[in-house]
């Protein structure tokens, strides 16, 4: 758990970051969303001291961040950054195991750990333990980047704009597999953004940043339902907040009984997913699946309902 | 590739021979001199010559680094900063300094002999060296540092296991500048009593020898060619190991 409280870090006397108060429950993912220049990025290197903030106070499960040497804190936080970061002139095992080197592991304990975050990771651990950084495409740096930060098994990992520099669709698979070890390993996340659609995906909780200050800190249904203000509204933009409602469902929260013709749709999928399939093909309702049985069917005024405006 | 290689070989044998049994090349410098004068010169050994040439100037350049790395880590770390333009200009004096001027002014105080060449070839020695050091240094990514700083690295630890190892090959190709450039520097050592090759160049003008002016120079230039490919091949080593980084850099010197 983080406990931001009253944070402020100002620079020649204007405040980047301004009277900042918010938690981030253990085990959950703080997305914080902002135009470049709305302190998102200072108030996440205040978690780890990367930056000193000038009044509040972080406590991270109960303790005050201050009562250690700040690398020493930092060697028990997972950091990820854009451009992933990786020493150059080290192998992919020799990076991952950055951390662990620092805390004074053993060889062989070490060795174990990168095999398995290698492998977490969907890296053969045989074939890429001795690659160079340069020897890797952008999506397999981006994973060692994250293997690295969680080598040492924090309990909170923090994330800037880690997937920034990726093509859409690695991107989209990165996400999805940040969710996946996230799920297993249960570490709190913060992760900044400036991408609104990032941050519904991956946050189970949304700060809006915008001059230094929170402007809303919310379950992404309710910032979609209801903006804050003015600012918030515009950084989700009006056009498609509907179907944003709709990919925060999935199928097995619309389930109902009964039948539908045609290609079933399995209940882990999005009812946005399930209302585009059914606009495509013309159905008012589809079949779904779950682990090769179908089990009911999800209907078009489910998905309208879902994607209306919660009074 | 191959020709060039084999050229190179074919030099280091003619130095070694020469440097080794000058005697044998008689006959190709007989041409060159008049009035039955000596085709070699035998008043000191060519090859103690050459091996207190490359001894001088070895010192003269390890000094140069160990003062321009050290001086260079000093005010890129965070309490020497303020100190960054103040070395840039005692080290730009360095260089601004004509060899000769040095030895002029070190011999009234350290003599005649080595010691004033050392201190002029020193001095020469530490601006490449500690520009390239600066370049390296200051020019890493900023993501690396970044990434180092926030794995928990102490400043120490981040300058030995991150920040050398990345400039290592852009502070060698300093050191290779500054070495060239002492090795062609030492022979003025000789006006001041130093033992170089500069001696024979000096013994050939005094006597009107071209002989002997084209042998020290031979010697002089061959070891530089030689030194300068040394280095070179250990930087693209070097290079190849730190898997590239430095191609990101341009040297601000050579």
């Amino acid at each position: 758990m983080i406990e931001i409280e009253n944070l402020t870090k100002l620079y020649d006397g204007r405040a980047v970051v301004d009277d900042v108060t918010l938690t981030v429950p253990a085990g959950e993912i703080a997305a914080i969303v902002g135009t470049s220049g709305s302190g998102k990025t200072t108030l996440l290197r205040m978690i780890n001291r990367l930056v000193e903030p000038s009044s509040g106070s972080i406590r991270i499960d109960g303790r005050d961040n201050r009562d250690v040497p700040a690398h020493e804190l930092r060697r028990h936080i997972g950091y990820a950054i854009q451009g992933h970061g990786l020493f150059p002139h080290q192998d992919v095992a020799r990076n991952i195991a950055t951390v662990p080197r620092l805390l004074g592991w053993d060889k062989r304990m070490i060795s174990e750990r990168v095999d398995e975050l290698l492998a977490l990771f969907q890296l053969d651990p045989a074939e890429y333990r001795k690659r160079m950084p340069h020897e890797l495409s952008g999506g397999q740096k981006q994973r060692v980047g994250v293997a690295r930060a969680l080598a040492a098994g924090p309990s909170v990992l923090l994330m800037d704009e880690p997937f920034g520099a990726l093509d859409p669709i690695i991107r989209h698979k990165a996400q999805e597999d940040l969710l996946d070890i996230q799920r297993r390993l249960g570490t709190t996340i913060v992760l900044v953004t400036h991408d609104m659609d990032e941050a519904v995906r991956l946050g189970n909780r949304i700060a809006v940043m915008s001059e230094g200050r929170v402007r809303q800190y919310a379950r992404p249904e309710e910032i979609i339902a209801a903006p804050a203000d003015d600012f918030v509204l515009a950084m989700l933009g009006t056009g498609d907040r509907a179907f944003r409602l709709l990919s925060l469902r999935t199928v097995a929260e619309a389930l109902e009984a009964g039948e539908a013709e045609g290609t079933p749709i399995v209940d882990t999928a999005s009812l946005r997913e399930a209302y585009a399939e059914m606009l495509w093909s013309r159905r008012a309702a589809l079949p779904v699946s779950r682990a090769g049985a179908l089990v009911g069917r999800v209907t078009r005024a489910a998905c309208e309902k879902a994607a209306t405006r919660q009074p | 590739m191959r020709i060039v290689l084999v050229l190179r070989l074919i030099v280091l044998a003619l130095l070694v021979a020469f440097i080794i049994a000058p005697q044998g090349f008689a006959p190709l410098f007989a041409p060159l001199t008049r009035f039955d004068a000596p085709p070699i010169y035998t008043q000191t050994s060519i090859l103690s010559l050459t091996l207190s040439h490359l001894g001088i100037v070895a010192v003269a350049t390890l000094a140069a680094t160990v003062i321009a790395v050290g001086f260079a880590i000093l005010v890129t770390r965070p309490f020497g900063e303020e100190f960054l333009p103040l070395s840039r200009a005692v080290a730009n004096i360095g260089q601004t300094f004509p060899p000769v001027a040095v030895l002029a002014l070190a011999v009234p105080v350290l003599g005649f002999g080595t010691g004033p060449t050392l201190v002029a070839l020193f001095l020469y020695g530490l601006l490449p060296i500690f520009e390239n050091a600066l370049t390296a240094l200051t020019g890493l990514s900023p993501a690396v540092r970044e990434a180092a700083r926030g794995s928990g690295m102490t400043g120490w630890q981040r300058l030995v296991q991150v920040e050398l190892p990345l400039a290592f090959p852009v502070i060698l190709a300093g050191i290779r500048l500054s070495a060239v450039i002492s090795l062609s520097t030492a022979t003025i050592g000789s006006t001041v009593a130093a033992r170089t090759l500069g001696e024979v160049i000096i013994a050939g003008l005094l006597s009107g020898n071209t002989a002997f002016v084209l042998q020290g120079g031979l010697v002089v230039g061959a070891l530089a060619v030689l030194i300068h490919d040394g280095f070179v091949a250990f930087e693209s080593l070097v290079t190849r190991r730190t898997g590239g980084a430095a191609r990101d850099f341009e040297t601000s010197v050579s």
